[in-house]
Formats: structure tokens, C-alpha cells, sequence
């Protein structure tokens, strides 16, 4: 019987005090427990940030790699051993800037991993610089007169992308998050949860307060559908008052991972190698 | 050597230069010959002027030949430059309207291929199987093995395109035959068929030699000269189930491999010096998560877009200090098809084994270009997956450490989700267990533990190739794929008297077997042979022995060395 000590890892956690990751990781901890999921049979993938860091805090089998390019190593490892669950795991600057093009191609291949980006609207780890999604007009010492661009809004990206599921989270709702994190991991294709995560060093504006007092629960309404991809895009682009939360968008198709003809009988890691299988490709040259 | 043909096909993109050499590469590689066909194109997909050449010979040929037999041109490019280079006896095919300008020369035979190919093969495009047709009757060679080669090619095709292809050919033998029979002073002998034998390019071998390898995962993105072996293994891979992923862009390729790598399985990809900046990152990923990885770089003429489709070994500093950061590595370049094979299955053995990042050199001249092997050329070295660990031999699974110190530094690998342990590999500094860490104490013990792999490493890399002869006085040094040119250079510096050795490397970093190398080299006159500007592997095997390099000879234009380029550059010099 699986309980939440099994997923306790010992290593200290290097978090901000208040952060909204210690919700994101507790939800994530409720998450794999509630769709029974055993460390050993969980891989979660992260790049470089504070979110990066989630993998060292449970239980799991865990890959540390790169800023940006988390998705490519976690395509690999499912379609390696697409027995296991794959999660992968960034901030908004991993997931969105240093790793945009292979977000966009994740999202195109519907490949089977549930991806939590913890999205705190700017740039901790390097003390607080603009992100891609931070407000239009945002001070930092990078932009010291303000971010010119406007935010990059990552479900409208994904509802254009036909995203095998887009969701986003609430660091401060985390019964609401583990619930929607178990949902990804149900997902078969590429689950996309986006995750509004206050940042109380760097960012004074979206507080825990000022999110509490805008997020609602889009699916409590249920003429909502999140399989029409037109509602689904006017509901990702809806932000300011009112900022919804919840299943936004999914798509019916097939996983990259299910298509594979050389994945149909058993995980390519678990195929047994015969080299004189091989001696009717020589043929080809005589 | 009784037989020794260069034929040289000439012509623009889309005119069919490739199929006219690889079909009678096949079908004299088939009768018992050897063949080597190297490539000269542009990077465009119609027009433009380029050549295929062919060469054929009674023993092993590895080499382009330093003068063209036969000319077949098919466009007025040809005619007017590719002439040039004709042997004294040499002749040139030529389609006087196409080529524009009549040529009044004894070596030339006007053959109006595209005529022929109109009224006999219905359609103009068939011009260059009129031109195989007649290339065969001027070698003197029997119609009948290329009309079944042609019926064995097009089969697929259908009855009408067989039979177009082969009225065509028909058609350029027959014209020959009538107008102009017996003028060309090289024909093919009989030949004894071997069985077995193969025809078959740098890449394919590549390919080829990972798939035995046990090859299971691909990912990549096309770039010239490296695309033919993510097209080969794209082949191969329905029938023998590899998984085939074509990436965004480099970076996600590397990083697509390092996850498959990761969870249990051999993967690989390839690209050129320009995809390989982009996986440089990945590159150091490889080396601190050490996750094996293998890494084709088939190099072109750089820096930047460089010359696509033209050879250069400029890749050789850059891939062997490839990185921030300090990590091992092993770099191998194979000097031909059978070298290229055998070093795929090195290349997994050597990243299993010790944990790391091997990066395969080639480049254009060995990647594009196409080589007779035999089937015992290629006998695999036995599948070495290196340290895995069963779950029987982790003393405790809650505490397996998948960076566990050890003086060979070699830790021992767990499979995520095979075990009953869990792994955790970081690309942050990290404790032995995975862990990212700030700690001195352990940073500096895990590089040791790390770098500590180059010692066992630097032991096994395999000594250079010593030919003919161990009395060093001259040496040609060389390294990839100017393997087969040195060959044909000493041969023919010996054959005069000048007694000179070639040493080749087709495993380069880390330096292999320097003592011995220094001793048998210390009095010699060494003249290094690269196709780059500085004389990268000089600077590189200078630093590693101590010994001076007499002279470098470097060729930058693109192209390939001839042998007698070489020999001729070194007698100046000597």
C-alpha cells in the first residue's frame, strides 16, 4: 500500500520560505499517490530554475538536465520505456524561452508526458529579471523601463497547437492542482499544466492574494467543453478580473508513443538484440 | 594492377550522375572487382555542374584515380571542363546538341543520348542509361549482368519502366558498338564473381555497423553529408524495430538520445560540424550525467555554411574540446566502409562502458563515397552494455548511488523502472547519490572519479595503422578518410624506390599508444596529410609526442586528395 512517505526524498529543500513550489510539491506528492503511481514507476525529468529543483524533493526516478530542454530528454526516456510515467518539470523561462521550440514540438508529437510548469512570471534563480510571461510594462534590471512585449500565453499556444490536454493550476488551491495533475497523468498524450506560482522574493504584483481574489474553477461550469478548441481559445486568453482555472483544453489524438510501430509489442528498452537478425539488411549491396 | 578504370560522370543536378555510377559500380563490384566511387556535387537539387566518378580495379581500390578513363558528359559544363582532366588515352562521351560545342578532338565521340533515349527509352530523362548502355560497350563489357541489374532496380517500377530502361541501354551499347567500337584502349576482363561482395557508402556502413551494434534509438535532424545514415536507419527500422525520431533541431536530438540512453537503450545520432555547435550543450550533459552517447559528426567544409556538400577535416579541435567544462570523451575516425562499420559498434562499447559521450568523425570524402567490402570485412565485435547492475547485486536497493566512487571510475548503472532502486542523474554538481550539491570536497572527488575514467580508457584506443613496412624513414601521417589515398601514395613511392610508411589513426582521442608511437617515429621525417588549413592532427599529435611534424600537407579547396597529389607535393618537399 503506497502512502505519501514513499515518495519523501531526504534532500533538503533550497526553496524560498513561502514559495508557492512547497504547494506545487505537495499537490505533485497527493498527485502520484491519488493515480497510484510507485516511485520506481515515475521518471521526472527537469531543467535548470528553483522548478527544476522539484525532482531532488521526492521520491522518484529523477533526470536533472538542462535549462530548456527537459521535453526532449523526457520524449526520450517515454518512448525508451514507454512502461514508465514520465513527468517533466521547468519554470516559465525553461519552458517557455530557452525551450519554446521543443514545447511547440512536444505539443505536435502528443508525446505521453505530463509537464508541470511552475510559471511565477519571472526569473528567480537569477534574482528576479523579466520572464516571457511577465506583464507588459514590468521593472527589472533587465528592463528598467519595463518589459516591451506582452506576456506569451502558453494555453493559447496550446489550444493552436491541438495539445493533448492544457490545464492550468493554482499554487494556492492544492487539492485543485493535485487533482488536475492526476488528470495529466491519466491523459495518454501530452498533458500541459500550467501552473500560476506566486514568487515571494521577486514578483510583488501576482501575490498569492492576488491570484486568490481573481482564479475560478472553469470546469464547475458544465456547459463548458474543453473538447471545442474555439471556447477553449477564447477561454485561454482570458486573463485580468477573472482568471479560470481547470481542464481548458483536450484533444482526442493518438500519442506519438502509441504510433510507433517499433514500440507495439513490448518498451524498446525490454527488446532483446539478435544480431543475426540483422544479416538481410547486407542484401541491399550485393 | 591489370584493371584500373576511372570513370568520371559528369553533368548537372537532376541528370542521373549518381544512378550511372552506382549501376556500374554494382554490376562490376558483382563480377568480382573493386570499386570506388567518390562524389563532387553542388547543393542544389537541379542544374548547376558536378561529377560522380567511378573507379575500378582487379585489387582494392580506396582511392580516387589521378587521371579519368572515360568521360561521360552529359551536359556542355562537362565537355568543357571535366575535359581537362581526360587521360592522354582517355576518351569523352558527349551529346553534341546538348553540349552545344562540337569537340574535334580524337578523344571525343559524340553519342546523341538524349535522342536515343526519346526513341528507345520514350522519354529524355533515360539519357543517362543510354550513356551507361554505351560506357559499357566502349569498356567492352557484357550487355546482359546490367539489363538484369536494370529489371532487378526498376522491377518495382513496373514492366514499361524496365523495359524503357532497358531499350535505352540497348540503345547507347548498340551505337557504340556500330560507330565506334575498339577505340578505347582499357576493356574489362573476365572476372570471377565473388560471392558476398558488397558495394556500399561511408554512411551506409555507418548505419549498418550501428544497427549490429544493436542501434535502438535515432534521433536527428538532415544535414549534408550525415543524412544517409538517419535515411538508412529509417530503412532498417520498421523490419528490426528501432525507433526513429526526427528532432526539431540538434539540440533536441542530443537531448532525445541522452533520455533513451537513459532508460536502458543504445542510441545515437548524426549531423555535421553545424548541428554539432547546436549539440555542444548536450555534449557536457552526456559527460556530467554520464549517460552514454554516441555522436556521428560527418564533417563538411566549414566554419559556419561553409561548402555543404564538399569535404574538410577542419571538425577534428572542435569535436575534441567540444564543451565548457572538463569531462571524457572518446573520438574515433574511421578511414573507410569497413572501418566506418566497425567503429559504430566501438563507438556503443566504448560509451557503455565507460559512461560517456563517443563522437564518430567522418566527413564528406568517406561519408558520400562508395567502397567493395566483403562479408567477412565484417565481423562485429561482441555487444558490450558495460556495468548494469541486477537488482541482486545492489546491497541495498534504498541506497543504490548512481555515482558511487570507485577508482576505475566507472559506477555502476541501474535502468530506471527495470529496478527495484531508483536513479537520479544531475547536471549539476552532485553528490554520489544524484544530489545536486555546492559541497568542494565532493566536487573535486567527483571529477577525479570522472576524469579518472581516461586512464583505462587511453589504454584500450586502438594503435595507428603501420604500412607496409616497420622502417620508418619517410611518413605519411593521416588520420579518417584519407585512409585509402595514403595507401595508394606509399604504394607508389615504394614501387620508385622511396621507402615510405604510412601511419594512420581511426582512433584519435584520447592519443593512443604514445610511446610507441614515439619510438618508432623519432628519427622519421613525418608529413602530415589533412584536408584542413592549420594541420589540426600535426598540432595535435606534435603536442601528444613531442615530435616534430617535417611538413604539412593541407588541402582546404573541398576536395579530396589524389594519390599522386600527394606523392607529388611530398617529392617537392623532400
Amino acid at each position: 500500500m503506497l502512502t505519501l512517505e514513499d515518495y519523501q526524498s531526504d534532500d533538503p529543500v533550497a526553496w524560498c520560505p513561502g514559495c508557492g513550489n512547497h504547494g506545487i510539491l505537495k499537490a505533485l506528492k497527493e498527485a502520484l499517490l491519488k493515480a497510484g503511481r510507485a516511485p520506481g514507476e515515475i521518471a521526472i525529468v527537469s531543467g535548470i530554475g528553483q522548478a527544476a529543483k522539484t525532482p531532488h524533493y521526492l521520491r522518484c526516478n529523477a533526470f536533472n538536465g538542462l535549462h530548456g530542454r527537459t521535453l526532449p530528454v523526457a520524449t526520450g526516456i517515454k518512448l525508451a520505456n514507454h512502461d514508465l510515467t514520465v513527468l517533466a518539470e521547468g519554470g516559465d523561462g525553461d519552458a517557455y524561452t530557452e525551450g519554446g521550440n521543443h514545447f511547440i514540438h512536444a505539443m505536435r508529437r502528443n508525446i505521453d508526458i505530463t509537464y508541470l510548469v511552475h510559471d511565477n512570471q519571472v526569473y528567480g534563480l537569477t534574482k528576479g529579471q523579466a520572464s516571457p510571461t511577465s506583464e507588459a510594462g514590468y521593472i527589472s534590471k533587465t528592463t528598467p523601463s519595463g518589459t516591451l512585449s506582452p506576456p506569451l500565453q502558453p494555453l493559447a499556444l496550446a489550444v493552436a497547437s491541438d495539445c493533448g490536454f492544457a490545464a492550468r493550476g493554482f499554487a494556492g488551491e492544492i487539492g485543485h492542482l493535485a487533482d488536475l495533475i492526476v488528470e495529466g497523468i491519466r491523459h495518454k498524450g501530452f498533458a500541459l499544466i500550467d501552473i500560476l506560482q506566486p514568487c515571494v522574493s521577486f514578483n510583488r504584483v501576482n501575490t498569492f492574494d492576488w491570484y486568490k481574489k481573481r482564479v475560478y474553477s472553469i470546469n464547475d461550469d458544465a456547459l463548458y467543453d474543453p473538447g471545442d478548441p474555439v471556447a477553449a481559445f477564447q477561454k485561454a486568453r482570458e486573463w485580468g478580473e477573472r482568471i479560470p482555472i481547470g481542464i481548458i483544453y483536450r484533444s482526442r489524438r493518438r500519442p506519438l508513443n502509441e504510433k510507433q510501430e517499433a514500440l507495439e509489442r513490448t518498451a524498446l528498452v525490454k527488446q532483446r538484440i539478435d544480431p543475426s537478425a540483422f544479416e538481410g539488411l547486407l542484401a541491399r549491396f550485393q | 594492377m591489370a584493371v584500373d578504370i576511372t570513370i568520371r560522370v559528369a553533368g548537372q543536378a537532376g541528370q542521373g550522375m549518381q544512378s550511372v555510377s552506382s549501376v556500374m559500380g554494382k554490376v562490376f563490384m558483382r563480377q568480382g572487382f573493386h570499386v570506388f566511387i567518390h562524389q563532387d556535387v553542388e547543393s542544389r537539387i537541379r542544374g548547376g555542374h558536378g561529377f560522380t566518378q567511378l573507379r575500378v580495379g582487379d585489387m582494392a581500390v580506396g582511392a580516387p584515380g589521378d587521371r579519368i578513363d572515360l568521360l561521360i558528359a552529359l551536359d556542355g559544363g562537362a565537355v568543357e571542363g571535366d575535359f581537362q582532366d581526360l587521360a592522354d588515352e582517355g576518351i569523352m562521351l558527349y551529346d553534341p546538341p546538348a553540349a552545344g560545342i562540337p569537340k574535334e578532338s580524337p578523344q571525343c565521340f559524340p553519342l546523341p543520348m538524349e535522342r536515343l533515349a526519346e526513341e528507345e527509352g520514350k522519354s529524355k530523362i533515360m539519357a543517362n542509361t543510354v550513356a551507361t548502355g554505351a560506357a559499357f560497350a566502349i569498356l567492352g563489357a557484357d550487355l546482359q549482368p546490367l539489363l538484369e541489374l536494370l529489371t532487378e532496380e526498376f522491377g518495382r517500377k513496373g514492366e514499361k519502366i524496365v523495359e524503357n530502361n532497358a531499350s535505352s541501354a540497348r540503345a547507347g551499347y548498340d551505337y557504340v558498338a556500330e560507330h565506334f567500337k575498339g577505340h578505347f584502349p582499357h576493356t574489362m576482363p573476365q572476372s570471377v564473381p565473388k560471392q558476398g561482395r558488397m558495394l556500399i557508402s561511408g554512411s551506409e556502413a555507418m548505419a549498418l555497423g550501428a544497427i549490429w551494434a544493436g542501434l535502438k534509438f535515432y534521433s536527428g535532424y538532415p544535414m549534408s553529408p550525415s543524412t544517409p545514415i538517419m535515411e538508412f536507419v529509417a530503412s532498417a527500422a520498421k523490419e528490426h524495430r528501432i525507433l526513429v525520431e526526427p528532432a526539431e533541431d540538434e539540440i533536441s536530438a542530443i537531448n532525445m538520445i541522452i533520455g533513451a540512453s537513459f532508460a536502458g537503450v543504445r542510441s545515437m545520432t548524426a549531423t555535421s560540424g553545424g548541428g554539432f555547435c547546436l549539440m555542444v550543450e548536450g555534449l557536457g550533459l552526456a559527460g556530467m550525467t554520464e549517460t552514454p552517447a554516441v555522436i556521428v559528426v560527418a564533417q563538411r567544409a566549414g566554419p559556419s555554411t561553409g561548402l555543404p556538400t564538399r569535404t574538410e577535416q577542419s571538425d577534428l579541435g572542435f569535436v575534441i574540446h567540444a564543451s565548457h567544462g572538463e569531462f571524457p570523451r572518446a573520438v574515433l575516425a574511421p578511414g573507410d566502409a569497413r572501418e566506418a562499420f566497425h567503429a559504430m559498434g566501438r563507438a556503443f562499447n566504448l560509451a557503455d562502458r565507460y559512461q560517456m559521450p563517443v563522437i564518430v568523425l567522418g566527413d564528406q570524402h568517406l561519408n558520400d563515397s562508395f567502397f567493395t567490402l566483403d562479408r567477412q570485412d565484417l565481423k562485429p565485435a561482441p555487444l558490450d552494455r558495460g556495468e548494469i547492475l541486477r537488482d541482486s547485486e545492489i546491497p541495498s536497493l534504498r541506497d543504490y548511488r548512481r555515482y558511487a566512487f570507485d577508482r576505475s571510475g566507472i559506477s555502476p548503472r541501474i535502468l530506471p523502472g527495470l529496478s527495484g532502486a531508483l536513479v537520479c542523474a544531475d547536471s549539476d554538481e552532485h553528490t554520489e547519490a544524484g544530489h545536486i550539491t555546492e559541497s568542494g570536497k565532493i566536487r573535486k572527488k567527483m571529477m577525479e572519479k570522472r576524469m579518472g575514467k581516461l586512464a583505462g580508457l587511453t589504454r584500450e584506443m586502438a594503435a595507428p595503422w603501420v604500412y607496409p613496412s616497420e622502417k620508418f624513414d619517410i611518413v605519411l601521417l593521416g588520420w579518417g578518410s584519407t585512409l585509402g589515398l595514403l595507401k595508394e601514395a606509399v604504394d607508389s613511392m615504394n614501387r620508385d624506390g622511396i621507402t615510405a610508411n604510412v601511419l594512420h589513426f581511426s582512433e584519435i582521442f584520447p592519443f593512443p599508444d604514445r610511446k610507441g608511437v614515439r619510438d618508432r617515429c623519432k628519427d622519421a621525417r613525418i608529413f602530415s596529410v589533412e584536408n584542413n588549413y592549420t594541420g589540426q592532427f600535426a598540432d595535435y599529435f606534435n603536442r601528444e609526442t613531442g615530435l616534430p611534424v617535417f611538413k604539412k600537407i593541407l588541402k582546404y579547396d573541398g576536395r579530396p586528395f589524389t594519390p599522386g597529389e600527394i606523392r607529388s607535393r611530398i617529392m617537392d618537399a623532400l
